[in-house]
C-alpha cells in the first residue's frame, strides 16, 4: 500500500503550484486544480480503506498495524529517533476518510461560495496545506511527526482564519487561535520531551518495562499532551480561540473548526489510549470531567448567542466535550467491561464531522443569502430556500440525537458509556444532550421559522445557492442519514476486536425522550411568530441571560490576567532590563569594537618595509612570549 | 626503485603536470578562433585533474620519503583543484576582455603552476621538498597578483607581494636552517625523533610558522593580504583567499602534528596567540572597510583563524573539521568573488560598498545567491557554514581550548555584524544610481550554481562529513 504516501504528497504538490503560481493561474482554474487533485485524494482515502479492512484480521483478531513508508529523519540517540512515515490502523484510517470526503465537499463548495473573492487562488493553496498537514497528523508514525503535522495544521488555520487579511476581526482571531493553541502546544511538547526521555521512543508503542520503570513520568507526560490537545480540540478554558475563528470563510469553519482540526485532540487521546488505560486511567477519567464541564458550559451559552456560526461553533465545543468524555470514562480496553467509550468517541467524531460540516455549509448557505450572520437578518427562510432547509433539518435532527440519523447511535453509545462508568455522568450528559436538542431548535427555529424580517428580505430577496453548494450539502445530508447503521464496531473498538454495537434499549429511551422535550421546549418558545416566553425568561433571568451571551466574561478574565498581571508585573521590568542592562552592555562591546577598530588602524599603513618590521617583530614577539610562557 | 609505484602515488602531481604541458602547447599552436574555446579546454581538462585526483588510492612514499601519499591528501588535492576549476570558470569574462585576451595562457599556466607548487608542499617528506613546494606555489603567484600590470594597483600589489614572499621566505629558510643545524636532517620522520624543544628550535618553529603564516594570513603575518587583495585581479583575489589558504592551512595541520609533535606545548601556545589576534584584529579592521575586496581580505583572515581552531587540538576530529572547513568556505567565498568578479566586469568595475545599494531590485537572483553565501560565511544555520563551525569549535572545545572557543563565539557576533552590513546595502539601503540589471555568463552561473550547491548542501547531507572522517583516523 505505498501509494498511500501520496495522499500526503499530492495535497502538498497542490499546495506549492497554487502558493508559487497561483497569481499567474485563472481562479476558476486554480480551484478547479485543487478540486480535482483532492478527488483523487479521495479517491485514494477510500482505496485504502477498502484495502485495509478487506484484507481482514488477522491470527488474533485485531486489524493489523500496517506502516508502509517509514523513513528515519533524525536520529538522536541510540534507539530514540524521529521517524517520517505513514501508519495505518482503524483509526488513522477512519480519519482518512473523515477529512478526504469533509475537505472534498469542501473543496467543491467553496467554488459557489468564494467566487469573486480576491485571493482564490491563495485560498485554494492553504486549503491544499491543510488537508496534507492534517492527513499528516492522523497517518503519524510517531508523536513527534503528529507534533510536526500538528503545528503544521495549527499554522493553516492561522492563515485560513485570516484570510480576509484586511479585517481587523479576522486578524485579531487569527492571532488569537494560533497564540491560544501554540501556548497549549507548549505543554504539548513539553509532554513529548518527557515521553521521549522517559520512554525511550518516540513511537506509540514503548516497551513496557521502561514504561514501568518510568513511574508517574508517563502520566505527567500523557497530562501535558493532552493540554496541547484541549488547546486545539477547544476545552475549557481554552476554548476561547475557536468562536472567534469564525471570522474566517464559513466553510473553512466546516473543514477546520467543526469536522477535522478541532478533533485532533479527541484522536490525540484515542491515540494514546492504550497507554492512558494502562499507565494513567485516572489523568484519563481527569479528561472526561473536563470534557464534561466543557460540554455543559458550551451548551449553556450556545442557547443564548444571536450569530449563527457562533452558536455552531459553542455546539462544536460542546459536541467534542461530548467525544473526551467518552474516552475519559474508559476503565479498561475491553468494549464489553468499561472499553465502550473509545468506540463510541470514534464514531461520534465521524459522525459529528459529517452533520457538522453540514450544518457549517448550510448555515454557509444561508449567510450567503442574506448576507448576515445575525439570527435578526433571517427568519422564515423556509419558503426562499427549500433545499437548505432540508439537510439543514436533518443537522439538527442528528446532532439532536434523533431515531435513524448518525448522531442518534453515537450519542446513544457515548451516554451507555458514561451511565457504566457513573450515574452521575450518564445523567449528567444525558441532560447536555436535551440542552442541544434545545439549543439547535432554537438555531433552526429562528432561520427558517419565526419573526421574519421583512424589511431586509424585500430589498434583497433570498435565494438558494447554486450547485456547485446545494451538491455538498445533499451528499452530506445523505451521509448523515445512514450513517448511524454503520456497524462501527466491527471496525474500530478499544482493544481491536470486533464489537458489535447493541442500543441499550433504557438509555435509548431516556435520550430519545430528553431530546424530543427539547425540541418541543424550543417549538413552544421559538417556532412562532411572537416569542413571549423567550423575551420573559431572556427579561426574568437578565443577569444570567447576559453573563452567558458574554460567554461568562472567560475573554474578559484572560484579558484581565495577560494585560494587567502578565504584561504589567512581569514583562514590564523584564523590558526595562532588556533595554537598558541586556542592550546598554552590547551598545557599550560595539562602541568599544569601533573605538579599538580606530586605534589600530596605523598597523596597515601600506608601506612594505613597516609590514616586514611588523612580520620580524611579531615572530620574535611571539617567540618571546613562549618561552616565557612554556 | 619501482617506478610503477610512482602513478598511482603522483598521479596528482603528474596529470596537472601534463595539463600544463597541453595547455602551453594550445596556446601556442591555437589560432585566435582556437583561443576562443581556452576556457572550455581549460575548465575540460580540470575537471578531468580533479577525478583523476578522487580516485581512491592506499598510502604510501617515494623517493625515500621526499614524497608521501595518504588518502586525506588526496582529497584535500581534490578540494584544491575544484576550488581552481571554479576560479577559472569565473575568469573567463574577465581573461576575454581585450586587455587580457592575448595571455590567457599565462592565465592557466600560471595558476596551474601555483597548484603544482602546493600538491608538492602537501607531498613533502623532507623540508628541502617542502620549500621548492612553497616557492612554485608562491612566485607565480606574485605575476597572478600583478596580471593587470598596466594597472597601478595592480603592478603596486604584485610588488608588495613578492617582497612579502621573499622575506618570509628567507624567515622560513633560516628557521629550517636550524633545525638542520640542532638535529642534522630535514626528513619529517627523523626530525620528530631529535626534535627537544630548546630555545633555539622555538626560534625556529616561530620562523617556520611565520612562512607558513603569510600564506594562510594570519596576524601579524597578514599586511600584505588587504593590499594584495585589493590590488590584484578579482579572480585572482578569490583564488589567493580560498586555494592558497587551504592548502597552506592542511600543510600546517600535517607538518605540526608529525614533525613538530615534541613541541606540541609550544605549537598550541603559538596558535592560541596567532588564532586570537587574527580573528579578532580583523573583525576590527573589517567593519571599517568600504572596499568590498578589502573588506573580503580581513573577512578571510578571521576565517583562517577559524580555521586555526581545527589546527590547534591536533586531532583526528580537528582534521575532519579543518577539511570540512575548508571545503565549505571554499562554496561560500567563491560565491561571494563569483558575484564581486561578475558585478565588476558589468559594471565598469563598481566594488565599494556603496555601489551594492538596491542591488536586490536590479539583480535579485545575484543578491539572494551573495546573501546566501554571506550567511554561510558568517555561520547561520541551516547553512553549510553552520556546520563547518561548529565542528571546529567542537573539536577546539574537545581538545580543551574553552577560552578560545569563547572569544571566537564572541567574535563570529562582530563577524555577522559586518556580513549583515553588505546584506542590507543589497536589500534595504535605497540607491539613487544602483547596478543596472545584467545577464552574467554562463561560465559563471555554472560556477555559482556549484557553490550554491556547496552552501545548501554540505552542511545537510552527511554523507560529506563521514567520508571526510573515515579517511581523518590515524591523520
Amino acid at each position: 500500500m505505498e501509494y498511500t504516501i501520496l495522499i500526503l504528497l499530492l495535497p502538498f504538490v497542490s499546495f506549492l503550484l497554487l502558493g508559487l503560481a497561483g497569481m499567474k493561474l485563472r481562479p476558476a482554474v486554480a480551484g478547479a486544480i485543487g478540486t480535482a487533485v483532492l478527488a483523487v485524494v479521495a479517491v485514494l482515502c477510500y482505496a485504502t480503506a477498502w484495502e485495509y479492512f478487506a484484507a481482514g484480521r488477522d491470527a488474533s483478531g485485531v486489524f493489523p498495524t500496517l506502516v508502509p513508508w517509514n523513513t528515519v529523519w533524525l536520529p538522536i540517540a541510540g534507539d530514540l529517533h524521529i521517524d517520517l512515515g505513514v501508519l495505518l490502523d482503524p483509526i488513522s484510517v477512519m480519519m482518512l476518510v473523515v477529512i478526504s470526503t469533509v475537505s472534498l465537499m469542501v473543496h467543491i463548495y467553496s467554488l459557489g461560495y468564494m467566487k469573486g473573492e480576491r485571493g482564490f487562488q491563495r485560498y485554494y493553496a492553504f486549503l491544499s496545506l491543510f488537508t496534507m498537514s492534517m492527513m499528516g497528523l492522523v497517518v503519524a508514525t510517531n508523536i513527534f511527526q503528529m507534533y510536526l503535522f500538528w503545528e503544521l495544521v495549527g499554522v493553516s488555520s492561522y492563515l485560513l482564519i485570516g484570510f480576509y487579511y484586511t479585517k481587523p476581526a479576522a486578524i485579531a482571531a487569527s492571532k488569537k487561535a494560533f497564540i491560544v493553541t501554540r501556548f497549549a502546544d507548549l505543554g504539548f511538547l513539553i509532554g513529548i520531551l518527557v515521553y521521549g526521555y522517559y520512554a525511550g521512543t518516540f513511537t506509540f508503542t514503548p516497551a513496557a518495562a521502561t514504561l514501568a520503570a518510568a513511574g508517574t513520568m508517563i502520566p505527567l507526560a500523557l497530562g501535558l499532551m493532552f493540554v496541547g490537545g484541549a488547546g486545539k480540540s477547544a476545552m475549557f478554558p481554552l476554548h476561547i480561540w475557536l468562536p472567534d475563528a469564525m471570522e474566517g470563510p464559513t466553510p473553512v469553519s466546516a473543514l477546520i473548526h467543526a469536522a477535522t482540526m478541532v478533533v485532533a485532540g479527541v484522536y490525540l487521546v484515542a491515540r494514546m489510549f492504550p497507554l492512558f488505560i494502562g499507565y494513567a486511567p485516572e489523568v484519563l477519567h481527569w479528561t472526561a470531567w473536563i470534557g464534561a464541564f466543557t460540554a455543559l458550559y458550551a451548551a449553556v451559552v450556545a442557547c443564548v448567542q444571536s450569530d449563527i456560526k457562533r452558536v455552531l461553533a459553542f455546539s462544536t465545543i460542546s459536541q467534542i466535550g461530548f467525544m473526551i468524555v467518552a474516552l475519559g470514562v474508559c476503565t479498561s480496553d475491553d468494549p464489553h467491561t468499561g472499553g465502550l467509550g473509545y468506540m463510541a468517541s470514534m464514531f461520534h467524531l465521524f459522525t459529528h464531522a459529517m452533520f457538522k460540516a453540514l450544518l457549517f455549509l448550510g448555515a454557509g448557505a444561508i449567510i450567503h443569502a442574506v448576507h448576515s450572520n445575525e439570527m435578526s437578518a433571517m427568519g422564515g427562510l423556509r419558503r426562499y430556500m427549500p433545499l437548505t432547509h432540508a439537510t439543514f433539518l436533518v443537522a439538527c435532527l442528528a446532532i439532536a440525537g434523533i431515531w435513524p440519523f448518525s448522531g442518534f447511535f453515537s450519542k446513544d453509545e457515548i451516554l451507555t458509556a458514561c451511565f457504566a462508568f457513573s450515574p452521575v455522568v450518564g445523567w449528567v450528559m444525558t441532560a447536555i444532550a436535551g440542552l442541544t436538542a434545545f439549543y439547535m431548535f432554537r438555531l433552526y427555529y429562528g432561520i427558517f421559522w419565526g419573526r421574519e424580517n421583512r424589511e431586509l428580505h424585500a430589498a434583497h430577496t433570498p435565494h438558494e445557492a447554486p450547485l456547485t453548494m446545494t451538491l455538498p450539502l445533499l451528499v452530506l445530508a445523505a451521509v448523515t442519514c445512514v450513517a448511524g447503521f454503520i456497524p462501527f464496531g466491527e471496525f474500530v473498538s478499544s482493544d481491536g476486536l470486533a464489537y458489535t454495537i447493541h442500543i441499550d434499549g433504557s438509555v435509548a429511551t431516556i435520550s430519545l425522550c430528553v431530546a424530543v422535550a427539547g425540541i418541543a421546549l424550543a417549538t413552544w418558545m421559538y417556532a412562532r411568530r411572537e416569542q413571549p416566553v423567550a423575551d420573559r425568561l431572556a427579561e426574568r433571568f437578565s443577569g444570567l441571560h447576559r453573563a452567558a451571551y458574554h460567554r461568562f466574561y472567560i475573554d474578559e478574565i484572560y484579558q484581565f490576567i495577560t494585560h494587567r498581571v502578565i504584561f504589567a508585573c512581569i514583562s514590564t521590568p523584564i523590558a526595562w532590563f532588556d533595554r537598558h542592562v541586556v542592550d546598554g552592555f552590547l551598545n557599550l562591546l560595539a562602541s568599544a569594537t569601533n573605538g579599538a577598530a580606530c586605534l589600530i588602524r596605523e598597523m596597515q599603513s601600506g608601506s612594505v618595509q613597516r609590514y616586514c618590521i611588523w612580520f620580524l617583530g611579531g615572530a620574535l614577539g611571539l617567540t618571546i612570549l613562549i618561552l616565557l610562557i612554556c | 626503485m619501482d617506478y610503477t609505484s610512482i602513478f598511482p602515488l603522483m598521479r596528482a602531481e603528474l596529470t596537472l603536470t601534463a595539463i600544463l604541458v597541453l595547455l602551453f602547447l594550445y596556446d601556442l599552436i591555437a589560432g585566435e578562433r582556437g583561443r576562443r574555446w581556452f576556457s572550455a579546454v581549460a575548465c575540460g581538462l580540470l575537471v578531468v585533474q580533479v577525478i583523476v585526483t578522487l580516485v581512491p588510492a592506499p598510502a604510501g612514499e617515494l623517493f625515500g620519503g621526499m614524497f608521501r601519499y595518504t588518502p586525506m591528501d588526496g582529497v584535500v588535492k581534490g578540494v584544491l583543484a575544484v576550488g581552481a576549476l571554479v576560479v577559472c570558470l569565473q575568469s573567463d569574462t574577465w581573461l576575454r576582455r581585450d586587455d587580457t585576451r592575448h595571455k590567457q595562457g599565462e592565465f592557466y599556466i600560471l595558476t596551474l603552476s601555483t597548484l603544482l607548487g602546493m600538491y608538492f608542499m602537501i607531498g613533502a617528506g623532507h623540508f628541502l621538498m617542502f620549500f621548492i613546494g612553497l616557492e612554485l606555489a608562491s612566485v607565480p603567484m606574485a605575476c597572478l597578483v600583478a596580471f593587470d600590470k598596466y594597472r597601478r594597483y595592480s603592478a603596486e600589489a604584485g610588488a608588495k607581494y613578492i617582497l612579502c614572499a621573499l622575506f618570509s621566505s628567507g624567515l622560513m629558510l633560516f628557521g629550517i636552517s636550524f633545525f638542520y643545524g640542532t638535529t642534522g636532517t630535514l626528513y619529517f620522520d627523523d626530525l620528530a625523533a631529535r626534535l627537544t624543544g630548546s630555545p633555539l628550535e622555538i626560534m625556529s618553529l616561530v620562523f617556520f610558522f611565520s612562512g607558513l603564516g603569510f600564506k594562510i594570513s594570519l596576524v601579524p603575518f597578514h599586511l600584505w593580504t588587504a593590499d594584495a587583495y585589493q590590488g590584484a585581479p578579482t579572480a585572482v583575489t578569490s583564488y589567493l583567499s580560498v586555494v592558497s589558504k587551504a592548502a597552506a592551512a592542511f600543510v600546517l595541520f600535517t607538518t605540526l602534528v608529525k614533525v613538530f609533535a615534541p613541541m606540541v606545548e609550544q605549537w598550541q601556545t603559538l596558535l592560541w596567540i596567532v588564532t586570537v589576534l587574527s580573528i579578532t584584529v580583523a573583525n576590527l579592521f573589517a567593519i571599517r572597510q568600504k572596499d568590498l575586496k578589502r573588506f573580503m581580505a580581513f573577512s578571510s583572515i578571521s576565517q583562517a583563524g577559524y580555521i586555526m581552531l581545527a589546527v590547534i587540538g591536533g586531532t583526528p576530529l580537528g582534521m575532519t573539521s579543518l577539511v570540512f572547513y575548508v571545503l565549505v568556505y571554499l562554496a561560500a567565498n567563491l560565491a561571494v568573488f563569483g558575484v564581486l568578479a561578475t558585478v565588476e566586469q558589468h559594471a565598469d568595475g563598481r566594488i565599494s560598498l556603496g555601489d551594492y545599494n538596491g542591488f536586490y531590485r536590479t539583480n535579485p537572483r545575484l543578491a539572494v545567491m551573495m546573501m546566501l553565501a554571506l550567511f554561510s560565511l558568517a555561520g547561520i544555520p541551516p547553512f553549510a557554514g553552520f556546520f563547518s563551525k561548529f565542528f571546529v569549535f567542537t573539536a577546539a572545545f574537545q581538545a580543551g581550548f574553552r577560552v578560545l572557543v569563547f572569544i571566537a563565539l564572541l567574535n563570529t557576533v562582530i563577524s555577522l555584524y559586518y556580513y549583515l552590513l553588505i546584506v542590507k546595502a543589497m536589500f534595504i539601503t535605497p540607491s539613487d544610481a544602483p547596478i543596472a540589471p545584467f545577464r552574467s555568463d554562463n561560465y559563471t552561473r555554472v560556477s555559482l550554481a556549484l557553490c550554491l550547491a556547496g552552501v545548501l548542501l554540505l552542511g545537510v547531507v552527511s554523507a560529506v562529513y563521514d567520508g571526510i572522517n573515515a579517511l581523518s583516523f590515524g591523520l
